[in-house]
């Protein structure tokens, strides 16, 4: 196969690379071959932890030799992706971006990586991410920063978002046809929103957590992040359901959220929260929310202002409750079982080397806040507080969800920005996640769909938030957002080439 | 009587809680796949979930969950419709996950109530603070290397109810009372096996002093002690330590103390010197568990008869005195052979049966180092026996030697009767002639009880037992005797 | 209330973080930052609010009694950075 052809198999999507497959116009092993090539062409961008190009071909071989065998495609069938190294996998390096996994080899396969297998996906490899998904900018993960794919007029390396930002760079750079992902607070949406791409964090409780590094348990959702919604729809099909290994994982059934796609949007009511308009949101930003309004209304809906009452508070809840959760969670990390071990002279020097050295700056920071907060004296006034603030802010949602059917909003206050900015002022830092953080407080799904560029030529994202388990309308608003924007322009890095 | 120490100040109390952590009869463990038997090859009963693998999640097993509802049950305490698991931090080599999960704020089982059945037959109540679900942790080898300590991860994430009870014990004796009688109903309900050598009931005790009437003092925690008479030497001594501190003009600390079984004395754990912050809070991996009523009354329904009620029964309707049927239904097997030894059996008999399970019985099992279900003497062949003597086959001097025989055999009595020709003489001519060679024999002997000197009697019956082999009714051979030597 | 010195370095061995005595200021500095910027959450009336336990609105599914996981030791040890004779190990633990 030509050079040509072989960079036209990168440019696909997974709908369109799924119907060449069905037709027979190309292998899995040369759709596979020609992402290996963009992977190793593009490893300037840091995007990936370890590549398993071997590993690769096997699956992508195994694709091709069932669909000679006229067996029933499977619903990835033979498609290339990456994930995100905080899943576990089975004989695969895991490091959740961090030296103290360094070298971590799991005996087991996450479930949602398992589901992804066993729809026929091919996995490329495990890609790079802020150390255990704590940060926006990917900056924090132990094996450096990941390159965004788009530049801005002074050529500055920008960030990818994080902490998928690995995941981000690949799929928006045409490594991957589409990558899994995670979101805390944020960590699919914005990096998505960061690189052009689009993202979706699902319900809380719809997609297995069993076999992903925790950060904060009451939080973490895994998610797809693709080029398109379609896209997206077709991999967190694959990806949902039920397991009987987490006990937080919905017993709901799975609709076919591909079969929402299309068609207008009469009757639909988009809420504008007005608590979202906040200080310092850039102009642009702005005029692109507003333009979000016209064409979701050009397409039939109707938008109407709700309220939001606690949003101002969500932030500082978060950096009360995922902190106080991880620093449980990761009390794990000992130097005992598994991953990193510095001697010391008894278990506790032991514990405290092995961590203090394992851990990067702003884990072993999150750690010290959540020890904090959950500590003799001040449980109550932080923890329990924040947890009473999270009802307040869950309440909000569920009423402003008796008037409308999904909510309209900025991805992210700012587009993404040069890799060193914000690192010395964490609550800076923190802002980046100020419109993604209040839909994980509450549990529902958000999906970032690239809307337009800002001035400097970057992308910008718009977030469509959606009622609990009814990721199907939030499917087809996007979709209907993404035919209206005609988001097109490719990154940077791919121009001219 | 009142348990007192005397100090140079005058006469102190003891003030005593229990928490006692009980491990849950279950296949699998609280949170996880893996086997929980006992006694396995290092680390070869762990999940990846007990190890605290990353991104491992735990998942209730609900069998514990009813194990927790029965015991609260058998407690006559309240059962939470609505419970939650927390996470309790603390690092330690044999905790994984770095926190242990437990119940804290919203334990499963709230208030309830023991009666101990005292020695001298009189019972008290002692009130039950909590129960409570959490996971143990695995376990520390400090001697197997001078510079180690080894872990084993097998017991790791095994169900524990933690069975905490209000500080109304004044003495040892009634803490070997409360340890008792909770391994009783533990072990009716089949919700622990109560072995303490093998770690499945763990005690860990709060103990204080104080005088008659004054508020509650300073308390230490003795930690872990592994039997009932390990757990009363270690309260005796800690409460005298804690008078003698008191009176050299000293003060109790609040602290963890370790008991050592070599010197029988409690001294500070020097690991946990460093002041613990749990910073317990709701695990996020686990949703509040909310049970139906329905789930709580089907499982009352289940209950089996328990000690205090199975006691009442035996006085009731077998005349026991309190003490006798305490006895006996302290141990379920104890008293399930008792009932099926007495059958339909009446008056009298009951109580004989209960002395035979009692003395005989449990000297042999004792002796012979077996337990009492699979006793050599079935419950049937007992109630024989005590048949045998009461319509007087044999003399209860014989029956003594059937019962070894059947406890060597395991026959039956009246098989060991016959082949050993050991039916007793109730044959008046067969007696009368044997009475008659004694008093021949003995004719001055004989004259002087004729002439009024009864206490010479006895010694005749004595003699015509001998020359029966023993064989001879007691009552009978009385009976014939006074006539024949009749004034 | 502001976090001192003596405050992180008792949080940091609660969580058994190494804090070289040379990064503590700055530490401090920045733990007190981000503690005093969520301290604004003590203007929200909270009265008669329940915290949020947890966001799932489902019975839990209860794993029935059965051994499901039987695991040949060597896996559990496989990543264990010292293990001796079937055991995970660690300097010595006094009691």
């Amino acid at each position: 196969m030509s050079a040509a052809s072989a960079t036209k198999l990168t440019e696909l999507d997974i709908a369109a690379a799924r119907a060449g497959l069905a037709r027979g116009d190309f292998s899995s092993v040369a759709l596979t071959e020609a992402h290996i090539r963009a992977m190793e062409a593009a490893r300037g961008l840091n995007a990936f932890v370890v590549e398993t190009p071997e590993r690769a071909l096997e699956q992508a071989r195994a694709s091709d030799e069932r669909r000679r065998r006229k067996e029933p495609a499977r619903r990835l069938d033979g498609i290339p992706l990456a994930i995100k190294d905080l899943f576990c996998t089975q004989g695969v390096q895991t490091t959740a971006g961090s030296h103290i996994l360094e070298g971590f080899i799991p005996g087991y396969e996450s479930t949602v990586t398992a589901k992804l297998w066993d729809a026929g996906a091919v996995m490329l490899g495990k890609t790079n991410l802020d150390e255990f998904a704590m940060g926006s900018s990917n900056a924090t993960s132990y094996f450096g920063p990941v390159k965004n794919p788009w530049r801005r007029a002074d050529n500055k390396d920008l960030v990818p978002g994080g902490s998928s930002g690995g995941s981000a760079a690949a799929v928006a750079a045409r490594i991957a046809l589409g990558a899994l992902g995670t979101d805390t607070g944020g960590s699919i949406r914005q990096p998505a929103a960061f690189c052009g791409i689009v993202g979706i964090k699902p319900t809380y409780g719809r997609v297995s957590r069993w076999g992903t590094v925790a950060f904060a348990s009451s939080l973490d959702q895994a998610g797809p992040m693709t080029r398109t919604v379609r896209d997206s729809a077709l991999m967190l099909g694959v990806i949902s359901g039920h397991d009987p290994k987490d006990s937080t994982s919905s017993p709901l059934p799975v609709p076919d959220f591909e079969a929402a796609l299309g068609g207008d949007l009469k009757g639909l009511k988009v809420g504008i929260p007005k608590e979202y308009r906040v200080d310092g949101m850039s102009a642009e930003i702005d005029a692109l929310w507003k333009r979000g309004i016209a064409w979701l209304e050009a397409a039939g809906a109707r938008a109407v202002e709700v309220s939001l009452p606690h949003t101002s508070y969500a932030l500082p809840t978060y950096y009360i409750v995922a902190p106080a959760e991880a620093s449980s969670n990761l009390a794990r990390y000992d130097g005992v079982r598994y991953g990193l071990r510095v001697p010391g002279e008894s278990v506790d020097e032991l514990y405290q080397n092995t961590r203090g050295s394992g851990f990067g700056r702003e884990v072993r920071r999150r750690i010290l806040i959540g020890t904090y907060v959950l500590s003799a004296g001040y449980y109550d006034a932080y923890y329990v507080k924040a947890q009473q603030i999270r009802t307040l802010i869950g309440e909000d949602f569920r009423k402003a969800f008796e008037t409308v059917d999904v909510m309209l909003t900025p991805t992210s206050p700012s587009v993404a920005f040069a890799i060193g900015e914000k690192m010395d002022d964490p609550i800076a830092m923190y802002l980046n996640d100020v419109f993604t953080v209040p839909t994980n407080l509450a549990g529902l799904p958000g999906i970032s769909v690239p809307a337009g560029l800002d001035g400097s030529g970057l992308p910008l994202g718009l977030q469509i938030v959606g009622r609990p388990f009814d990721e199907a309308t939030v499917f087809k608003a996007a979709a209907a957002l993404e035919q209206a924007a005609a988001f097109t322009t490719r990154p940077t890095m791919l121009r001219g080439a | 009587m009142a348990y007192t120490i005397e100090g140079k100040t005058g006469t102190w109390e003891a003030v005593i809680g229990l928490e006692v952590h009980a491990q849950v009869v279950a296949q699998a463990k609280l949170f996880s796949g893996a086997a929980t038997e006992f006694g396995a090859e290092a680390n070869t009963q762990v999940s990846l979930v007990d190890a605290a693998f990353p991104g491992m999640l735990p998942v209730l097993n609900r069998h514990c969950v009813e194990q927790a509802i029965r015991t609260g049950l058998g407690l006559k305490a309240a059962i939470n419709r609505y419970s939650v698991f927390e996470r309790k931090n603390y690092f330690y080599p044999d905790l994984p996950q770095g926190y242990q999960i437990s119940q804290f704020a919203h334990p499963i089982v709230g208030t309830g109530t023991i009666v101990l059945d005292m020695p001298d037959g009189t019972s008290r109540s002692v009130g039950i603070e909590r129960l409570h679900l959490e996971q143990d942790s695995g376990k520390s080898l400090h001697d197997q290397d001078p510079r180690r300590s080894f872990i084993d991860l097998n017991r790791s994430g095994v169900a524990l109810m933690e069975i905490v009870s209000k500080p109304d014990m004044r003495s040892p004796e009634e803490v070997g009372a409360y340890l008792r009688k909770l391994r009783s109903i533990l072990r009716y309900l089949g919700t622990c096996d109560g072995n303490m050598d093998e770690g499945s009931m763990r005690c860990d005790a709060n103990v204080s002093v104080r005088h008659a009437g004054e508020e509650y003092r300073t308390r230490a925690e003795i930690k872990n002690v592994n039997s009932v008479r390990f757990v009363m030497q270690a309260i005796e001594y800690e409460a005298r330590r804690q008078v003698d501190v008191y009176e050299s003009g000293g003060k109790v600390v609040q602290e963890t103390r370790l008991f050592d079984s070599r010197n029988g004395e409690t001294r500070p754990m020097r690991s946990k010197e460093l002041a613990h912050d749990y910073r317990y809070f709701p695990d996020p991996d686990l949703l509040p568990l909310e049970l139906d009523e329905a789930d709580i009354e089907r499982i009352r329904a289940s209950l089996p008869e328990l000690p205090d009620e199975k006691k009442a029964r035996f006085i009731t309707d077998y005349g026991l005195s309190p003490y006798d049927a305490g006895v006996l239904v302290a141990e379920k097997e104890n008293a399930a052979y008792y009932e099926a030894a007495v059958g339909d059996a009446k008056g009298r008999d009951q109580k004989a049966i209960a002395n035979w399970v009692m003395g005989d019985l449990f000297a042999a099992l004792n002796r012979t180092g077996r337990d009492v279900t699979d006793s050599p003497v079935t419950p049937e062949n007992l109630a024989r026996l005590v048949e045998l003597i009461a319509d007087a086959t044999i003399s209860g001097r014989t029956a003594k030697e059937v019962f070894e025989a059947m406890v060597e055999t395991g026959k039956d009595p009246g098989t060991i009767v016959a082949e050993k020709g050991l039916r007793q003489i109730t044959d008046t001519g067969a007696l009368e002639a044997a009475i008659d060679g004694v008093i021949a024999a003995n004719a001055e002997k004989a004259a002087e009880v004729r002439a009024g000197k009864d206490r010479m009697l006895g010694w005749f019956v004595g003699q015509v037992m001998k020359a029966t082999g023993g064989k001879g009714n007691p009552a009978l051979v009385n009976e014939l005797l006074r006539k024949k030597l009749a004034p | 209330m502001a976090l001192d010195r003596e405050t992180v370095r008792k949080i940091a061995f609660l969580a058994r973080l190494k804090v070289p005595e040379e990064e503590l200021a700055a530490l401090t500095g920045e733990l007190d930052n981000i503690i005093g910027w969520v301290e604004q959450l003590g203007k929200v009336d909270t009265k008669s609010v329940e915290p949020m336990t947890s966001v799932g609105k489902f019975k839990p599914y209860m794993r029935e009694d059965a051994v499901s996981e039987r695991r040949p030791r060597e896996d559990i040890l496989a990543n264990a950075p010292d293990a001796e004779d079937g055991f995970f190990t660690v300097p010595k633990v006094i009691e």
